[in-house]
């Protein structure tokens, strides 16, 4: 197996409003170059609390996560942006875009923040960019005025601009139509062809399917008993040894249907 | 296109909420256009009462400020001097006291000597009653050397008729105030009889008439040769009271009065000395037109910071996304305090062009017709020093009504929004 990208160790996480609550519980986790990892669970299973942890965004937490080999826990604030800045994509459920921007300047504002490219490089890579989700016709458009779906892409297009190390996803079709949806979900697969490394949390068992390893929780813990799928190719029925009653089953029944 | 990528963003949320941007931007623009005018009138109006002052204040006036000496009476003569003995006196009155400076001549021949001096006007002033039929009307009237007067307060600028130098071909001329004629119902070559507190009696002719435009000047004070004065009151040509000195810099007349003082051993007031009240009035204006503008632009400062709070608040998403993709605390100040510093100079500086304008406009609002004032617009002063002052002060306060909402964007948490 290649090397490490990101490593996680004995992690736990609190909630303290309204009352004290466990929500992730010794999580341990290991991830290697160009993996393609589906996070899924049902809703509070601390699936997104764990992303956001690995992103960098919530520092709150005991135990440690390494990313390509940096300690990221107890890094200050202003480290942790930069790091991001320059390691992570981040894709979320909401596109979140900056609706004043047009989508070419919404692409290209991570690479200006990070300044290491002149701003004709930075525009050409966006539009590169840009024209691998096939949205370069609307780069001079407003953001705010493109359809959830093209948002989403032009949110990929925005992960990938510094070429990160790690693409992060939360529910990226979580509000989308089913044509888009497979849409965003064949983007992720050619993302995960060319070797990126890819974690996605979501609901979608057919987004889950195209993953190279599912990662099932549940109450805050890793669920045991889930191997590596092999291929990544698609989850062929019945190579999924399976925990009782987990989320896996339905993956394979939804295979067969 | 060279522009940091934290101002394009604030440029791009400038420019996507314009009417916000410009109501914002108005506030300072009034705040500062309301400071340039305020200041700008007040200090004309300072200046304009200086001037009135300054003009019929010598710079230097050394005068016989009598001082009675009851060290020794007449008392121990008539009472029997005995040391044990308390005699008192309780409203003692002095036999004799010449009002006028003694060597006169020796000392104004020394002050012109001076050479921070410009002019020298020796006086005899004198009050004398002015017959009207049966009225009697008090006025002070100055002997003196007309050429010299004319030196100290520019006379023959403010003659309605006649010239000052007309009292040096006439014999017993008389200037009187324009008011003071009206009263008496005399013009240029009537005569009017004037009566000394002695008794002795002159008749004069007028010569002129003048405007100060002060009542004190034009209703109460009349002028003749120091000559004619001398004769009326019976006394030698040295025989004078009161001597005014115009010097070169006016900042110099307290040190060269305490010099006279000690020099002459006569009284010498400085024109500051003599104005304390205009100085205080000078002061309270002032600090009442720093407290009105201080108050409008603070006004101004909690508009941009409320707007500033809205634009906040509605950019919460915004702020998690920027932060989410790497930009960190000092960006997010940046582009927020940015904001409202744009915001801060351009409205400062609309303000500045505005408070121009409007001062320029009341310079030339014609003054309500008045008959003791000679001014004919309202008095208005160009000063650069307060219009730096005005930006400093509104960009300054525009730093601060951003600052707080810009370190409380920097401190959102992007986990809570993003995750909705």
């Amino acid at each position: 197996m290649s090397a490490e990208v990101l490593h996680v160790e004995k992690i736990d996480k609190y909630f303290f409003d309204p009352l004290k609550f466990q929500v992730l519980n010794d999580i341990s986790l290991s991830v290697a170059k160009g993996e393609f990892i589906a996070i899924m669970g049902k809703s509070g299973c601390g699936k997104s609390t764990l992303l956001y942890l690995l992103s960098t965004l919530d520092t709150v937490y005991e135990g440690s996560i390494d990313i390509i080999g940096t300690r990221v826990t107890g890094l200050s604030e202003d480290k942790l942006a930069r790091f991001r800045n320059e390691h992570i994509g981040f894709v979320f459920q909401f596109h979140f875009l900056l609706p004043e921007f047009t989508v070419l300047e919404n692409v290209m504002l991570p690479a200006l923040k990070s300044g290491r490219l002149d701003h004709k490089a930075i525009e050409e890579r966006a539009m590169e960019k840009l024209r691998q989700m096939e949205m370069e016709e609307y780069a001079g458009k407003l953001s705010g005025k493109l359809s959830g779906g093209q948002q989403q892409r032009v949110a990929i297009a925005r992960a990938l601009i510094n070429n990160p190390d790690i693409i992060m996803a939360d529910e990226p079709t979580g509000n989308l139509d089913s044509a888009n949806t497979a849409k965003v979900l064949a983007i992720f697969k050619q993302l995960a062809r060319e070797g990126n490394t890819i974690i996605v949390v979501t609901h979608d068992l057919d987004f889950a399917k195209e993953s190279d390893r599912i990662i099932e929780m549940s109450d805050g813990r890793i669920m045991p008993g889930v191997g590596v799928v092999p291929g990544g190719g698609g989850l062929p029925d019945g190579s999924i040894v399976s925990g009782g009653g987990s989320v896996l089953e339905r993956v394979v029944a939804g295979g067969r249907v | 296109m060279k522009i940091p990528v934290n101002l394009k963003i604030a440029r791009v949320h400038l420019l996507s909420r314009k009417r916000q941007t410009v109501i914002a931007m108005l506030g300072v623009t009034f705040g500062i256009a309301m400071f340039i005018l305020m200041i700008s009138f007040m200090k004309g109006v300072n200046q304009f009462l200086s001037d009135i002052m300054l003009s019929v204040t010598p710079d230097i006036h050394v005068y016989n400020d009598f001082q009675t000496n009851y060290s020794s009476s007449v008392t121990s003569r008539y009472l029997d001097e005995n040391p044990a003995k308390w005699i008192i006196v309780r409203h003692p009155r002095p036999k004799q006291i010449n009002l006028n400076l003694k060597n006169a001549p020796g000392i104004v021949g020394d002050i012109r000597m001076n050479r921070e001096v410009i002019a020298v006007s020796p006086l005899l002033s004198v009050q004398l009653l002015f017959n009207y039929g049966p009225v009697q009307l008090g006025i002070i009237t100055d002997g003196v050397d007309i050429r010299e007067e004319d030196l100290l307060f520019k006379l023959s600028e403010k003659m309605n008729s006649g010239r000052p130098d007309n009292l040096l071909t006439t014999e017993n001329g008389i200037l009187l105030g324009y008011k003071l004629a009206g009263k008496l119902h005399v013009t240029d070559g009537d005569m009017v009889t004037a009566t000394a507190p002695s008794g002795a009696r002159m008749r004069f002719k007028v010569v002129g008439i003048y405007q100060f435009g002060m009542a004190l000047m034009d209703e109460y004070k009349a002028y003749v040769s120091l000559s004619s004065m001398q004769q009326l009151m019976g006394k030698n040509r040295d025989y004078i009271t009161d001597i005014r000195i115009k010097v070169k810099d006016i900042n110099r007349a307290r040190s060269l009065a305490d010099v006279f003082t000690r020099k002459y051993g006569y009284k010498a007031d400085d024109w500051e000395t003599v104005n304390a009240s205009l100085k205080a009035g000078n002061v309270i204006r002032d600090t009442l037109t720093y407290v009105v503008s201080f108050t409008m632009l603070l006004v101004a400062g909690f508009g941009i910071y409320n707007i500033m709070n809205m634009v906040i608040t509605g950019k919460m998403k915004d702020i998690a996304i920027l932060k989410a993709q790497g930009f960190d605390k000092k960006d997010i100040i940046q582009i927020f305090l940015s904001q409202s510093m744009i915001i801060g100079v351009l409205g400062g500086l609309a303000g500045l062009l505005l408070g121009f304008i409007l001062s320029y406009l009341l310079s030339r609002v014609p003054f309500p017709a008045d008959e003791w004032m000679v001014i004919k617009f309202f008095p208005v002063t160009f000063e650069v020093r307060h219009y730096l002052f005005g930006a400093g002060f509104g960009v300054l306060t525009t730093l601060i009504a951003g600052w707080l909402p810009s370190l409380k964007a920097s401190k959102i948490d992007p986990v809570a929004i993003l995750r909705g």
